[in-house]
This record gives structure tokens, sequence and C-alpha cells, in this order.
């Protein structure tokens, strides 16, 4: 169909519902943040007084949240949010890449089956499953009678009581299903025949692995972390709900929410949640770009 | 010779790997549903089997404990207006977007894709924001958690039909302009049709997405009648709770694989009657 004036007006007015909803409830939401975090509070009500003119914005609230990050007590939240994050990222890529890659490549007549487990976790809620593991960890459940049966421990110890092995292995366990599923669609696209023109000229199956297979899924691999990490960042909820709150363990998800909902400084974490997303923004605009060149490639 | 190889057996170490996640994965699960028929008040030990969280006991159980129930049908109902909503109007800006040539169409589509890459948290704080400071006149409660289900995933849906709209092209609809249907009609008998599959896994992946939501729903909660299902169980891991937290996830557990099963048979259906991939695979990168 040739793009006549008319046309585009149709498909215009076919995405305006949708862009018109997002504009209003997406980019006008997002500019109230950074409002609020430029804006003023209200010395009575404690309440903020965003500031839409970008010309009267007042930056003394992001100062004193950037002198707090850079060398303060923000700061060391930010550092552990980043070690929570990327060893349960190395976690999911441990558990993950086995898993995808043998469901993808070897699995054969079970493949089905094995994929229909694979998705399972994504229709059981989030905090469902986390309800599960305090189940779990409990002084009295089954992870300390197991152990015990075991004699790998001789008392019952409790397990939420704000350790960070807890948090990392409850973020592996909330987040490795959204790792897996894009990993497995990647690893499952790879031509077959390349693996096999590996094998016939000579390298073995481990070398084929390392020098082809391997480097065809980086970009799997990439996206997978990305799509796993992004929501880890802005989660506070795991850690919360495992160590009881325990501020041992608190990340910068947590400041966020405290700051927002439950604090006389909303602009602190208005201005938190600008300054994540500034560190996000790489990973973002990265999945950004892989999410267009699929279309590009889809239109093809 | 290679093809001996790639048999299932060739990866002793690797199916061992796969098959301990899964129990891993689910195990918990089962465990945590075994609980919620719990006779005592542990959530850790189970004692013997009643149905005593589920209706039994006279204030704590699902059935008698108002805020219980209530959170239920709060879930349920937003998951079913966001679908109701979420997908007619992401199925029109697909379609729109697919077609729509220029600069603007291209802002726009890059519009609808930041949404996906956007950590709920940030979600969460913007609207809890704007709903408090700029829409004041809106009702809090339910309809802005509703506006904030289908504006985190309408974006799921553009991209699932999207993916659809670009594997069937325009030749089956040009052949209906062809053959003297108007373009809307083309769309409404051709397309639409066509997009079925697609159309059903968006709904799918809408209602799981509202029924698993937490930070969204709890930034914009306004107290205990508008608390959802999963904002119950987040809050009660500090009150002293009872399996009854149990019997509230297993039964919304149920309502969700029930209508994914479903779902899942309706789907197989349609892709024998010939529709094609439902475009899920799009979804995952």
């Amino acid at each position: 169909m040739p793009a006549t004036r008319r046309s585009t007006r149709v498909w215009a007015g076919f995405a305006l519902p949708g862009v018109t909803w997002l504009l209003a409830l997406f980019v006008v939401p997002v500019y109230a943040v950074v409002a609020v975090a430029f804006g003023q509070i209200d010395p009575l009500l404690r309440t903020p007084i965003p500031t839409w003119n970008p010309l009267q914005w007042d930056f003394s609230a992001m100062r004193d949240v950037l002198d707090r990050v850079f060398g303060g007590d923000l700061g060391t939240v930010f550092i552990r949010t980043f070690w929570f994050v990327g060893l349960a990222l190395v976690g999911c890529v441990l558990i993950g890449y086995p898993v995808a890659y043998y469901a993808a490549r070897k699995a054969g007549r079970s493949r089905g089956l094995l994929l229909a487990a694979l998705v399972l976790p994504f229709w059981i809620s989030y905090l469902m499953r986390m309800l599960a593991w305090t189940n779990l960890l409990q002084p009295d459940g089954y992870v300390n009678d197991v152990l015990q049966w075991l004699h790998l421990m001789d008392t019952p110890r409790n397990w939420l009581d704000g350790n960070w092995p807890a948090v990392v292995i409850g973020l592996v366990y909330g987040y490795v299903p959204f790792f897996i599923l894009p990993l497995y669609s990647s690893l499952e696209r790879i031509d077959g025949r390349l693996i096999e023109a590996g094998r016939d000229l000579g390298a073995s199956a481990a070398q084929t692995f390392r020098r082809v297979t391997l480097p065809l899924s980086v970009p799997g691999l990439m996206a997978a972390s990305v799509i796993t990490v992004l929501p880890m960042f802005g989660d506070y909820y795991t850690n919360t709900y495992l160590t009881s709150g325990s501020p041992r363990v608190e990340m910068i998800g947590n400041q966020i929410e405290f700051y927002l909902r439950r604090s006389s400084q909303p602009q602190v974490g208005a201005s938190l949640v600008l300054v994540l997303m500034a560190l996000l923004l790489v990973l973002m605009v990265y999945y950004l770009l892989t999410i267009m060149r699929q279309q590009r490639e889809a239109a093809r | 010779m290679s093809r001996r190889r790639r048999r299932a057996g060739a990866a002793p170490g690797l199916a061992t790997i796969t098959w301990l996640y899964i129990v891993w994965s689910l195990a918990p699960v089962l465990v945590a549903v075994r609980i919620s028929f719990n006779s005592g008040k542990s959530r850790s030990t189970f004692q013997s089997p009643s149905m005593r969280w589920y209706w039994g006991d006279p204030t704590g159980s699902v059935w008698n404990d108002d805020n219980l129930h209530i959170a239920m049908g709060n879930t349920l109902k937003l998951a079913a207006m966001c679908m109701l909503i979420a997908v007619p109007l992401g199925v029109a800006m697909a379609i729109g977007l697919q077609r729509w040539r220029g600069k603007t169409a291209a802002a726009s589509n890059g519009l609808m894709l930041v949404p996906i890459v956007t950590p709920e948290l940030v979600f969460g704080v913007a609207l809890f924001i704007v709903f408090t400071q700029v829409y004041t006149g809106l009702p809090g409660g339910l309809f802005t958690q509703l506006l904030g289900h289908v504006t985190f995933t309408v974006s799921f849906v553009v991209v699932i039909i999207r993916g659809r709209l670009a594997a069937i092209g325009d030749q089956y609809e040009q052949a209906a302009r062809d053959l003297g249907a108007s373009r809307l009609q083309a769309i409404r008998l051709v397309l639409l049709p066509m997009l079925g599959p697609a159309i059903f896994a968006s709904l799918m992946v809408t209602f799981a997405t509202s029924v698993d939501d937490f930070v969204i729903s709890s930034f914009l909660s306004t107290g205990e009648a508008t608390e959802t299902v999963p904002i119950k169980i987040y809050s009660g891991a500090r009150a002293g709770s009872t399996p009854a937290l149990n019997a509230l996830a297993t039964l919304m557990l149920v309502v969700t694989l029930t209508a994914v099963g479903v779902a899942g048979l309706v789907l197989r259906r349609m892709r024998r009657q010939g529709a094609g991939d439902a475009g899920l695979s799009s979804l995952t990168a």
C-alpha cells in the first residue's frame, strides 16, 4: 500500500489512543518525578510542591542526595545493591545457562514437558513463591529438618534473620525463570549446522561449545541478563520479605520506598529514582536497541 | 554419527542439573500448597490435613476473613478489567504502529517500548506522585490501580501483536481490499481473525502480569479495602500470620493455572486451524 496522506492519518488514528494513554500515564508521571525531585516542600504539610518549569528547578535536594550517594550512607546502600544484583546475576547464569542449553539443544523428546515446567513459574505469583520460601526457612521448617537429618547441622537456625545469602538466593530463585526463557529462545535459534560443522572439522564437543555455541549465544545471554537485572535493581520486597525487613540487607529500592511513602522528604525519594535511572540508562538503552533490531528483522 | 551424539542421553550431567533445577523451582510451591491444608496454626510444619484455613475457621479462614476474600476479589477484578482495556488498546496501537510511517511514528514506537525496560519501582513511584500531585481529582484505589496496570501491560500487548503482524504481512489485507472490502472491513474480517491467537496470548500475559503485580498496586493502595493478594501475602510476613495466607495464595494459583490451562487448550485448537505462531516468542528476546 503506498503511503498516502489519508492512510497515514488512518494509521496514526489507530495508534492515537495508546500513544495518548502513555503520554498521560507514563510520560507525565515520569516528568512529575523530575518535578518533585527538583521542586519544593510545603513547610507545614511536608508534602511536595512540584516545580514544572525547568528554569526554576531547585537542585539542593539532588545535591544532598548525590553527596550521600558518593561517599555517604546512601553510597553503602547502592554498593550493597550492586553486590546483591551482581551475585544474583552470577547465580542466574550458573543455573540458567545449563538449563536453557539443555532444554534448547539436548532435551530431545522430553522438550515439551521440560518447556512447560520452565514456563510454570511465570504463572505462579512471585510473592507466593517467596511465601513458600519463608515457610521452608522457618526455624522449625523443612530446610532445617533436612539439614539436621543429613547431620550437616546440630541445632536448627533461623535463616530469615537478615543474612545476605538468603537475599541473594531469594533473588536468584525469584528471577531465574525470567533469565532462562529469553536465553532458551536464543540458544534454540542457533543453526545446528554450524555446530555440526565444528564437529566435522575435528573439534571436540567441548571445543565446539566454547568456540561456536558460546559465542553465538552471547547476544541472548546479554539480553537475558539485562531483562533480569533491570527489575532486580528496583526490587525492595524480596529482601524485606525474606529478612523481615532487616536494615543490614537494605537495597536502594527500600530507601526509595521509605522516602516516598513514609518520610517527610519525598523529594529525596524522587531524586534517588532519578539517580537509579541514570545508572540503569545504559542497560535500558541496550535492551531497547535489541528490541528495535528484532522489530526491523521481523519486518523484513 | 552426529545424530547419535545429539540424542537426549548424550548429556547426563546437564539433564541432572536441569531436572534438579525444576524440582528446586517447584517443590517449595508444592510445600506451600500443602501447608494451606494444615489443621494447626503453623506455617512451617504440617500437622494434619483440614480445610480450616479455607472455610473452617470462623474468623481467620479465607471465607470468613473479609480482608482476605476482598483482596482476592480486588485482584481478579483488576486483572479482568486490565485485560479488557489493555488488549484492545494495545491491538489498535500495534496495527497503527505497524503501518504508520514517519518521524512521529518512530517516536511513538520508541515511547511504546520504554515501559518494557522501566523497573516496576519507577512505575510505582511515578504513578504514586502523579495521582497525588497532578490528577488529584481521580478516585484513589482500584481505579488508579487499574490505570497503572494498563499502563504497565499495554506495551507487552503491542510487542506480541506486532510480532504476529510482521509474520502475517499485508498481502491478505491487500487481497481483501482488491476484492472490494474497505480498509476497516479488511481489518475486521481478515486481519483480526488472523490475529486471534496473538490476541489470546496477550490476554493471558496481561492477566498474569496484573495478578502478579505487587509494586504498582501497593503504591496506589489506599487502605485495606484496596489491597490485592500480593499485598496481603507481603504484609502477612510481619504480622503473625496463619496458613490462611497459603490458602489465599493457593486459591489464586488454582484460578491462574485453570485460566492458563483453558487458554492453552484454546490456543492449541486455534493453531491447529492454521493460525500459526501466537507471537509469544517475540516477547522472549
